[in-house]
């Protein structure tokens, strides 16, 4: 199997991988206006323009939002079918992610099944967010 | 062309020059747009157009919250921006957008997110953030709303199958069409899984093709052998370079801007439009469209089609009221790729009169365009009649 396709962290983005890798799920929000929080990561508020945001630890907590189950697994997925997912954090954004800890069929993949977040390491930089059914 | 008062008001570059390590190529575009807006006191918000090469216009707008009613990509090596700005001039004298942004910013010597166009590299925004997730292309991304918008509205697999089955219908009219044969809604919900809940019926065609239009002003037109087709309106709008991050799973950002700004500009009202092509790549696609356009309410499209109200003329029951996607669509006529321009021909022919499925009569026709999962859209109104 060839190797997982990963992200290649920018300095704008650069907060966000080091969080997952130190367990941490990190988010930013503007301290100008109050358009609330935001991602994917950038140095700059997307509601307003300002440059002042910052930087801060979210609850890792989410409910699943909608999803596919690819059935024709691409190379470095391994060959079983895996739900691609989206999670709409408790915050507000909504993020791609894999649901790991459950069946990939749709009669265990409910929508707005609560869900927190768990990292999975996958070399010495990078760690995935993944997420896992909240009562597990 | 027409000399009227455009003008530049804002003009900054890139706050630091030379060597930024620190900085990727969309932040670089990012910054230097940022500190052209201060210098003409204006926030993202205030702009509707944006011109960029190097990086999608989509990519440069999401990042900036930028909702664009014009985005031009024109990328033809480092004189682009020339051409951005004349494009920009003839835009804004045409309607098209009122304030434009052009960017550029590239990261020629540290080579920070330099990976590629459209979200290819694995330092863009989709190589990060949803690449490593496993998608496959888009009967894997275009899909990803989708059971959000079943759920929002009580709907099931059987409402996408109904599609994919009018479609058919049309298709049958068509020689030309890839797909003939009639095919029910059972055929479609036993058809291979391609990814949950969307089945092999309910994705388009992968075929070899091609199309081309000629345009010229209204005035020469007459002078030519074939019934002219006047463009009465345009719209276009982009929204995100990734469908995770689309504002609202049940609905399209881009489709509804750039359907109000074409039937703004036409002045035209919904029950003026005899035909309609909504490109549909997957079978939500109509669906998404005949709502986003305002043919529907939220959530209604699918008993809209379910009732024959797109379909041909069968067995007794007359032609619908709003004939749609009548070369039998992505879905059963043809997709080679980048399928806009097959919706264009038909548009074309239906208004020349000359199409395998006539609508009777058809004096305006629509073709609703979709680009990447849901990123940008374009939409032309078209008339046979002189506006």
């Amino acid at each position: 199997m060839p190797p997982r396709m990963l992200p290649d962290p920018t300095p704008e983005t650069r907060h966000f991988w080091d969080g997952c890798r130190e367990g941490e799920l990190r988010l930013q929000r503007c301290t100008e206006c109050d358009g609330g929080s935001y991602f994917p990561p950038r140095p700059f508020c997307p509601r307003c323009g300002s440059r002042k945001v910052e930087t801060f630890k979210a609850s890792g907590q989410g409910v699943l939002w909608s999803y596919v189950i690819n059935m024709r697994p691409r190379p470095d997925m391994g060959t079983e079918p895996y739900a691609i997912a989206v999670v709409k954090l408790a915050e507000g954004p909504k993020m791609m992610t894999n649901i790991v800890g459950c069946p990939q069929t749709p009669e265990a993949l409910k929508l707005d099944m609560p869900l927190k977040v768990s990292f999975a390491k996958q070399n010495d930089d990078i760690s995935l967010p993944f997420f896992e059914p909240a009562g597990a | 062309m027409k000399q009227k008062s455009v003008a530049v008001v804002g003009a900054a570059e890139t706050t630091k020059m030379g060597k930024i390590p620190d900085q990727s190529v969309i932040g670089l575009h990012a910054d230097a747009a940022l500190n052209a807006l201060a210098d003409c006191g204006l926030k993202p918000s205030d702009i509707d157009g944006v011109a960029t090469a190097g990086l999608s216009p989509v990519e440069l707008a999401y990042y900036l919250g930028i909702t664009p009613t014009y985005a031009d990509g024109t990328s033809v090596g480092g004189c682009s921006f020339m051409l951005h700005v004349r494009h920009a001039a003839a835009a804004i004298n045409e309607g098209l957008a009122k304030t434009i942004l052009i960017t550029h910013g590239e990261s020629g010597r540290s080579r920070v997110g330099a990976g590629g166009r459209f979200g290819g590299g694995s330092s863009s925004l989709a190589g990060q953030f949803e690449q490593p997730y496993g998608p496959v292309g888009p009967p894997t991304m275009f899909t990803v709303p989708v059971l959000r918008y079943l759920k929002t509205y009580g709907l099931t697999e059987e409402d996408l199958a109904w599609v994919s089955v009018i479609q058919r219908e049309w298709a049958a009219m068509n020689p030309r069409a890839s797909f003939r044969d009639p095919i029910t809604v059972e055929d479609v919900l036993n058809s291979p899984m391609i990814a949950w809940p969307f089945r092999m019926l309910m994705c388009c065609l992968v075929t070899d093709g091609g199309g081309a239009l000629v345009l010229t002003s209204a005035d020469r037109a007459k002078d030519f052998p074939r019934k002219p087709v006047y463009v009465l309106g345009t719209g276009e709008s982009v929204e995100t370079p990734m469908v995770s991050q689309m504002e609202d799973f049940t609905t399209s950002k881009a489709f509804r801007v750039s359907g109000k700004k074409a039937f703004d500009e036409a002045g035209i009202t919904h029950k003026d439009v005899d035909h309609l092509m909504i490109y549909d790549a997957f079978a939500h696609l109509p669906l998404y469209g005949l709502e986003d356009l305002g043919f529907c309410k939220p959530g209604e499209a699918a008993a809209f089609v379910r009732e024959r109200n797109t379909a041909p003329a069968k067995d007794g029951k007359p032609i619908g009221k709003l004939p749609l996607n009548t070369n039998g669509g992505g879905l059963s006529y043809m997709h080679s790729g980048m399928y806009g321009m097959y919706a264009l021909q038909e548009s074309v022919r239906q208004l020349r009169g000359v199409a395998p499925a006539q609508v009777p009569d058809a004096k305006i026709s629509i073709a609703h365009g979709v680009g990447g999962m849901f990123a940008a859209s374009g939409t032309i109104v078209f008339s046979n009649e002189a506006p």
